[in-house]
C-alpha cells in the first residue's frame, strides 16, 4: 500500500471541521480590487474567454467529472489536512469555474479572492495532472486566472513590482546594465585568485554556448556564477556571458499573466545569443525559467521550440560526466536526498539525468518519496514565493507535507538535501528552517565545485 | 564604409601578426578585433598577474591597467577598448584615454562612420550618455537603451526620472520613465521605454513605449501616435524621414503600422526588425507566416522559402535591390539571398555582405569550429579551414573581396579577385 493511499484514508477518516478562509491583507491585491468596476470585470474576462483561451478551457472545463482525484495530488491539500478547498478542484470550483459559469459576472471581492487563490494557492506544478484521470491540465486553467487578475490590476504586491523590474531593466532583481557586467569582473576576479588563467569571457561572439542565470545570481548569489566559471573552465568548454540585457533566464511575468512581457524577456534572450552567434544556451539550476525559454515564452513568440537550444544544468553536468571533461576528485560523502523539481521533471523528464549525476559526486544517496515525477513540489514555485513576506506562512504551512517528506528521508540518514532549482531552494529553506529540519541545502553546482578535480 | 577607396585592394595576401608569438610573450591573450581595412588587429592581454595592455600587431599599447575589455575598431579604423585604473572606469582611443572617468563605463557605440563614440557612464549613482567622453550635463537613476544618430551628434536613452524604491508598484504604474534626447527628457512619462530610433536626419526620434500595463504605442518626439495596440516593437523612420513604422499587435496578429494606422494588410503570427531599402521603396522585415514557420517578408509578401527554427540577420543591400537573412532548420543554418538557400547548411551562418551595387553577396560560416566563405550562394574556393575569420568586404567596384583571417596562428589579410 502506498504512503499516499495510506494518508488519503487517515484524512478521510478524520472528518474534520476546516477553519474558514481569511484574506492575507496584499497592497496589490487590496488596492487592486479597490479600483475594478463591474464593467470593467466583465468586459476583461469576456476578452481573455474570446479571444485568448479558446477551445482549450472549454474542453477543460467540459470534462472536469468533479471526481476529486486530483486532490491527492496536492501538497495544500495534504498540509490543510484535507479541506476540499485546497484541493486542485476545489481552487477551480472557487475561480475560474465560476467565472466561466457567470460569464464574467462576478464582483471585485470575488477576483480578489480568486487571484489569491490563484496566486498564492498553487505553485503551478501540474502534479495534479497527473492524478487527473483526463489529463487536465489545472495549472493553466489557474494560469488563466492569473491572466485575467494581471489584466484586471489585482496582483500581489511582490510579485508584480518583480514583473516590473522584468519590464524596466530586463531582469527579475532591478540590476542595473553596469552592475551586472560589474559582478562578472568581479567573479572573475575572485576566480582568478584561485585559478590564475580562469575568465568569465564577456561578449565573445561565436562562442560555443551562452550561459545564462537567473537575477538573484549577481544579487545574492553570485558564488553561483564564480562556481559555474570553475566549472566552464575545467571542462574547458568555449563559453560566453553577454554584457547586455537578455542575460536573465527568468520570468514572473509568465506567473503574473502579463503574457506580452514574457514574450519580450525571451525575444531579449533568444536574440541575445542570435547575436553573439552561440549554437546553444546553458542555463543554471532553475526550475521556472525553463519552463519560460523551452515552453511558454518562446512559443508566444511563435518559435514552436526555442530557436536556440536550451540545455539545462542537469543535462549539461550530466554531459560533462559522460564525456569525461569534469573529473571527480573525492566524491561528497555526507548522505544526500535530491528533490526533484517540478518544471524540470514533469516538465522536461530530467529526473533520471538528475541521479545519475548525483551518483557521480556523492558517495551516499537516499531517494525521498514519492520522487521523480511524483515528487511534491517545493511550494515556492510558479512564482508564490515571488508573492512575497506577506504570504510566506502560508505557504511554508501549506507544505507540511514537503517537511514531512524531508523528515522522512532524514530519518533515513539524509542530512543534505540537493535542490537543483533557484526557487526550490527558497522555498525548500524556508521549511526546513520552519520545521526545524537541520538539514543542509545545496545546488548540484556546490557540491560539484567541491569534489571536482581542479 | 569610410575611406574604402584608400584601402589596399592589390590582390595578394599578407601576414599582419603571428598571434602564437603573442601567446608566448604574455600570460593571456583575449578575444581579438580587426580594423575595417583588415590591415590592424588587436587584444587585450594580461601582461603581469594583474595588469593588463592592449596589444596591436604585436605593439603594446604604451601603460598598463587594472583591466582592459571590449576591444574594438571604429569604422573609420580607430581601436577602442573599455580600460579600468585605481577603480576608476573610461574608454580608450587609439591609446589615448578619455579624461572624464566614470565608476563604470559601458556599451560604446559607433557612429555609422565611426565619427563619434558614444557609451553609458556611471559616477555617484548616476547614468549618463557620454559621446566622446563628453558626458551629458544631467545623470539620471538610470539609464538603458543607448541610441545614436546615424551620424553619432546626437543620442537618446531610455531614463527613469522620478526616483523609485523596489514595491512601489503604484508609482511605476504611474510612469517613472521617459525618453531623454541629448540629455534632454521628454515632457511625458511612460510606464516603460524601450528601443527607440533616431531620424536619418538626426532630428527626430522615435520610441516604443508601454502607456499603462496593457497598452502600448509609438511615440514620436514625445507624443504618443493615436492608436495603442497590444504589443509593439522596435519603431524606425523611413530614408526620407517624415514616416515612421513599427511592428504592431493588433487583432490577435502582428503586422506593420505606419504613423499609428495599419499598413501591412496580412497578419503574421510575428513580425519583426523591418528595415526599409535605402530609397524608401521597399520595407523587408522578419515574419512568421504562420506558427512555427519563419521567413522574410518583402512590401508584405512572404517568400516561399521558410525555416522551422529561426530566421535572423536581415539584411538589405546597399543598392536596395536584394535582401538576405540566415535561416535554421533542425539546428542547421543556412544564407539565404531574394528567398533562396545558398549551398549548404552549416553549425553557424552569419548575415550576408552586399557589394555597393547590390550584385554580389557574401558570408561567413561555419563547419566544425573552422570557418570558410560562401561567395553568390556557393562556398569559395581556398577560403576555408581559417580558425578565425571575420566577415568578407567587398571592394567598390565589387570585383575583390578582402579577407580578414587566423590560419594557423598567424593572422592574414588577403584581397582576392571575384571579378
Amino acid at each position: 500500500m502506498t504512503e499516499t493511499v495510506i494518508r488519503s484514508r487517515k484524512i478521510k477518516e478524520k472528518k474534520r471541521v476546516y477553519p474558514p478562509r481569511r484574506p492575507v491583507p496584499d497592497l496589490g491585491l487590496d488596492k487592486g480590487a479597490e479600483k475594478l468596476t463591474p464593467e470593467r470585470i466583465e468586459s476583461t474576462i469576456r476578452s481573455v474567454l474570446d479571444n485568448e483561451t479558446g477551445a482549450r478551457l472549454k474542453v477543460y472545463v467540459d470534462t472536469c467529472a468533479h471526481c476529486g482525484l486530483c486532490s491527492e495530488a496536492c501538497h495544500f491539500f495534504w498540509s490543510h489536512d484535507g479541506d476540499p478547498s485546497y484541493s486542485p478542484a476545489g481552487k477551480v470550483k472557487q475561480t475560474i469555474s465560476e467565472i466561466v459559469k457567470k460569464k464574467g459576472k462576478v464582483d471585485a471581492d470575488f477576483i480578489r479572492g480568486a487571484a489569491e487563490i490563484a496566486y498564492t494557492e498553487c505553485n503551478l506544478c501540474r502534479r495534479c495532472s497527473m492524478y487527473c484521470p483526463f489529463g487536465i491540465d489545472i495549472a493553466y486553467m489557474m494560469l488563466t486566472v492569473r491572466r485575467i487578475a494581471h489584466l484586471l490590476g489585482v496582483v500581489p504586491q511582490y510579485i508584480q513590482d518583480t514583473a516590473h523590474s522584468h519590464s524596466a531593466t530586463m531582469n527579475q532583481m532591478w540590476v542595473k546594465d553596469d552592475e551586472w557586467i560589474d559582478s562578472l569582473l568581479w567573479q572573475e576576479e575572485e576566480a582568478a585568485e584561485e585559478i590564475p588563467e580562469l575568465r568569465i569571457p564577456l561578449e565573445k561572439e561565436g562562442a560555443d554556448i551562452l550561459y545564462s542565470v537567473i537575477g538573484p545570481e549577481p544579487k545574492f548569489r553570485a558564488q553561483l556564477i564564480y562556481q559555474a566559471a570553475v566549472i566552464m573552465h575545467e571542462a574547458g568548454v568555449d563559453w560566453t556571458m553577454p554584457a547586455t540585457p537578455g542575460w536573465d533566464n527568468s520570468d514572473m511575468c509568465m506567473y503574473t499573466g502579463d503574457n506580452e512581457m514574457m514574450g519580450r524577456l525571451k525575444k531579449v534572450h533568444f536574440e541575445t545569443a542570435m547575436r553573439l552567434k552561440n549554437k546553444r544556451i546553458v542555463m543554471g539550476e532553475c526550475g521556472h525559467a525553463f519552463r519560460s525559454i523551452f515552453d511558454m515564452g518562446n512559443r508566444w513568440l511563435a518559435w514552436k521550440m526555442p530557436p536556440i537550444p536550451v540545455t539545462h544544468a542537469i543535462e549539461f553536468y550530466a554531459e560533462l560526466f559522460r564525456d569525461k571533461k569534469i573529473k571527480v576528485k573525492k566524491k561528497f560523502e555526507k548522505p544526500v536526498t535530491l528533490h526533484d523539481p517540478c518544471n524540470i521533471v514533469r516538465g522536461r523528464g530530467l529526473h533520471e539525468m538528475a541521479r545519475y549525476v548525483v551518483n557521480e559526486i556523492c558517495t551516499d544517496f537516499i531517494e525521498m518519496h514519492p520522487n521523480r515525477e511524483h515528487n511534491f513540489c517545493c511550494s515556492a514555485g510558479g512564482g508564490v514565493i515571488n508573492t512575497g513576506p506577506p504570504f510566506r506562512n502560508k505557504r511554508v504551512e501549506g507544505n507540511r507535507i514537503k517537511a514531512e517528506q524531508l523528515f522522512a528521508a532524514k530519518s533515513k540518514g539524509a542530512q543534505v538535501v540537493i535542490a537543483p532549482c533557484h526557487n526550490c531552494h527558497g522555498g525548500l529553506e524556508d521549511i526546513i528552517h520552519h520545521y526545524n529540519l537541520k538539514m543542509e541545502l545545496k545546488f548540484l553546482g556546490d557540491i560539484i565545485y567541491e569534489v571536482m578535480e581542479r | 564604409m569610410n575611406g574604402m577607396h584608400g584601402w589596399d585592394w592589390e590582390i595578394g595576401r599578407r601576414e599582419i601578426a603571428d598571434l602564437s608569438r603573442w601567446k608566448a610573450e604574455y600570460k593571456a591573450v583575449h578575444e581579438t578585433c580587426v580594423s575595417p581595412d583588415g590591415e590592424r588587429i588587436a587584444a587585450p592581454v594580461r601582461t603581469g598577474e594583474t595588469e593588463f595592455g592592449l596589444c596591436e600587431n604585436g605593439e603594446l599599447w604604451e601603460g598598463e591597467f587594472d583591466k582592459v575589455w571590449y576591444a574594438r575598431y571604429t569604422p573609420d579604423g580607430r581601436l577602442t577598448a573599455l580600460v579600468s585604473e585605481m577603480g576608476e572606469w573610461t574608454l580608450a582611443v587609439d591609446g589615448a584615454a578619455w579624461e572624464e572617468r566614470f565608476e563604470f563605463l559601458w556599451d560604446p557605440r559607433f557612429s555609422k562612420e565611426g565619427g563619434h563614440i558614444t557609451a553609458v557612464g556611471q559616477k555617484g549613482r548616476k547614468y549618463y550618455a557620454v559621446t566622446d567622453g563628453v558626458p551629458w550635463e544631467e545623470g539620471f537613476d538610470n539609464l538603458t537603451n543607448l541610441t545614436q544618430s546615424p551620424d553619432g551628434s546626437h543620442a537618446a536613452a531610455a531614463v527613469q526620472i522620478i526616483p523609485m524604491t523596489e514595491g512601489e508598484i503604484f508609482k511605476f504604474q504611474a510612469g517613472v520613465y521617459t525618453v531623454a534626447v541629448d540629455g534632454q527628457p521628454w515632457p511625458r512619462n511612460f510606464v516603460n521605454v524601450w528601443e527607440m530610433s533616431f531620424s536619418p536626419d538626426g532630428k527626430r526620434v522615435a520610441a516604443e513605449v508601454r502607456i499603462n500595463l496593457y497598452d502600448y504605442t509609438i511615440v514620436v518626439d514625445g507624443v504618443p501616435w493615436d492608436t495603442v495596440f497590444k504589443t509593439v516593437w522596435k519603431p524606425v523612420f523611413s530614408p526620407s524621414g517624415d514616416e515612421v513604422t513599427a511592428p504592431v499587435r493588433a487583432n490577435g496578429k502582428w503586422t506593420l503600422a505606419r504613423n499609428g494606422a495599419l499598413l501591412w494588410k496580412r497578419g503574421y503570427t510575428q513580425l519583426w526588425h523591418h528595415a526599409y531599402s535605402p530609397d524608401g521603396s521597399k520595407i523587408a522585415a522578419i515574419v512568421a507566416p504562420k506558427y512555427g514557420r519563419w521567413t522574410v517578408a518583402v512590401d508584405d509578401t512572404p517568400w516561399n522559402l521558410t525555416f522551422g527554427d529561426l530566421v535572423t540577420d536581415l539584411v538589405i543591400s546597399p543598392d536596395g535591390g536584394r535582401a538576405g537573412c540566415v535561416g535554421k532548420e533542425k539546428e542547421r543554418w543556412s544564407v539565404v539571398v531574394d528567398g533562396k538557400r545558398w549551398y549548404g547548411d552549416y553549425d553557424m551562418a552569419w548575415g550576408p555582405v552586399f557589394s555597393a551595387d547590390g550584385r554580389r553577396a557574401a558570408a561567413k560560416v561555419e563547419t566544425k569550429k573552422t570557418y570558410g566563405i560562401l561567395l553568390d550562394g556557393k562556398p569559395l574556393p581556398e577560403m576555408d579551414g581559417f580558425e578565425v575569420l571575420w566577415s568578407p568586404v567587398f571592394s567598390p567596384d565589387g570585383d575583390r573581396l578582402l579577407v580578414r583571417g587566423i590560419r594557423e596562428g598567424a593572422y592574414i589579410r588577403e584581397v582576392i579577385s571575384i571579378s
